[in-house]
């Protein structure tokens, strides 16, 4: 998958790389679900939209993590696949597909406590997309 | 918490001790008791009350307030002023130990420091002690996020430049410093009110699986401490007292003796301050200092710290049964996940005695005891 784990010793963070703005975001909250759970073990039976709000590409990429968190933390749900319907510098629409948590099934390898803005950046580099973001562990 | 046990009593029993916390206090994804259930009327009362809310439902005793930091309820709490989103988040999550660092420990007093003061907080060698560790959960969590955003906007229009975005703020007599402290109040009494709660849970679980009575268990809160707070308080500053407001983040409140914040039967020695280390070592018993309210706004550091990353930790961890290495020395640990027990090896923290003798030798906290664990429990 197109992300690395950044190493702190307080937190954690990655750094994530993809082709457009959108698979970026896609490719970062994989990241964070690969981060929580072992991916291989969730299966697709349901799906949530989101619909953030945030001042420009950054805060936007926080808006739309916290709120796959928070879908996670209040319904118990695992994601492994993400697209994103429309994005402007003000507002995002994805899909996050996944299911509900099993205990025994799936695991929990690091929960995460939120996406901070430590650190935040998203840049175009040669014409591809690279990210950065720390979470609070 | 200290008991009226002492370590022979409970060690033969740690297992069955350590089940039954595991058992009764909610840790792990979306686990919650269900005989606790908050509709949206009483979560207002938590958020405005504290910890004296769940005194009011039944959980702990009301001399447990006295020994709360602010007696567990923040003045000026405005749950209008918290999200739908924290909201839900806190509902759920109400009575959870969560995961990461939280964790509830069982153990003794290994060595005594200061003997006049271990006595003034009931405490002497080899007495059972207990520890809870967590707070506002999700919903702090939430009103943080909530606030953040608000603060970049707010930021920019007071014209403050941030080196990072993380540091957003906003002046604390504007309209949206003022709208996060009531926010951040209420994070604070859900705080309060998650570890009364976990307080009662652990003494029910005492009581059921020693068959002991309250009376002879003897579980009394010696003191509860925030970590992750601003607070407007009086201090010093340049010869004047001055109104101020101190944030502690990652450090607690030290407050010295005679302070009018500490409690009454405290009043001599100062307010008690908990160091807690990393679950194979040892934990801290200290007592505010004149020095700390002087030097630091009367404040110390909260914990060991860690010097290995959570992925530097699972790699060091590889391979290694790190539940029977702690069982061979005596401490009895039950994680929700195993990969929690790896990142919280003990060798993942500093040596918290290193960080106690530099807050002890700089005079910003005293000694008092030193606390080993017996059994852990980690979200």
């Amino acid at each position: 998958m197109g992300y690395e784990l950044l190493d702190h010793t307080g937190d954690m963070g990655i750094r994530v790389w993809a082709d457009d703005l959108e698979g970026l975001f896609c490719e970062a909250a994989r990241a964070l679900f690969d981060i929580i759970t072992d991916l291989e073990r969730v299966e697709v039976h349901l799906e949530r939209e989101a619909d953030v709000e945030g001042m420009g590409q950054e805060e936007l990429m926080v808006a739309w993590l916290n709120e796959l968190l928070y879908l996670h933390e209040v319904e118990g749900l695992l994601f492994r696949d993400f697209a994103v319907t429309e994005i402007d510098g003000v507002r995002l629409r994805g899909v996050a597909k996944g299911e509900g948590f099993q205990e025994g099934r799936h695991v929990i390898k690091t929960s995460i406590k939120a996406v901070t803005y430590h650190q935040l950046e998203i840049k175009e580099v040669d014409g591809r997309w690279q990210g950065q973001v720390i979470f609070d562990i | 918490m200290r008991s009226g046990l002492v370590r022979t009593e409970i060690q033969n029993r740690i297992h069955t001790i350590m089940d039954g916390l595991f058992a009764n206090i909610p840790s792990g994804v979306g686990s919650h008791r269900k005989d606790l259930k908050l509709d949206k009327g009483q979560q207002r009362k938590v958020l405005l009350k504290g910890a004296q809310w769940a005194v009011d439902q039944g959980y702990g005793l009301w001399e447990d307030l006295e020994h709360i930091e602010e007696k567990g309820r923040i003045p000026n709490a405005g749950p209008d002023l918290v999200s739908h989103k924290a909201l839900d988040r806190g509902r759920a999550q109400l009575g959870t130990l969560g995961s990461g660092n939280h964790f509830v420990e069982v153990g003794y007093v290994a060595e005594v420091y200061d003997k006049d003061l271990a006595g003034a907080l009931g405490l002497e060698k080899d007495q059972v002690t207990v520890i809870v560790h967590t707070g506002s959960r999700g919903l702090g969590h939430q009103v943080c996020d909530d606030y953040i955003r608000v603060m970049l906007q707010a930021a920019q229009r007071y014209g403050i430049e941030l080196p990072d975005k993380q540091l957003c703020c906003a002046p604390i007599r504007s309209k949206e410093g003022e709208q996060y402290l009531g926010a951040m109040a209420c994070a604070a009494n859900f705080a309060f009110t998650n570890r009364q709660i976990i307080t009662h849970w652990v003494r029910e679980t005492f009581e059921q699986v020693l068959r002991m009575s309250p009376r002879t268990l003897q579980l009394a809160l010696i003191y509860d401490v925030c970590h992750n707070i601003a607070k407007l308080e009086t201090h010093e500053v340049n010869g004047r007292q001055r109104r101020v407001c101190v944030h502690r983040k990652g450090a607690t409140r030290a407050f010295p003796p005679h302070h009018p914040d500490v409690p009454d039967d405290y009043r001599e020695i100062g307010q008690p301050v908990l160091i807690p280390g990393d679950m194979g070592r040892y934990s801290y018993v200290l007592v505010g200092t004149q020095k700390a309210l002087q030097e630091t706004f009367g404040s110390t550091c909260h914990g060991a710290g860690r010097v290995l990353s959570r992925h530097q930790a699972k790699k060091t961890a590889r391979g290694r049964a790190v539940a029977q290495e702690l069982e061979a020395q005596g401490i009895y640990v039950r994680a929700a996940s195993r990969a929690t027990m790896v990142e919280e090896i003990p060798e993942a923290y500093k040596d918290v005695s290193d960080v106690v003798e530099v807050v002890h030798g700089a005079g910003i906290g005293k000694k008092v005891v030193k606390l080993r664990p017996l059994g852990v429990i980690k979200g």
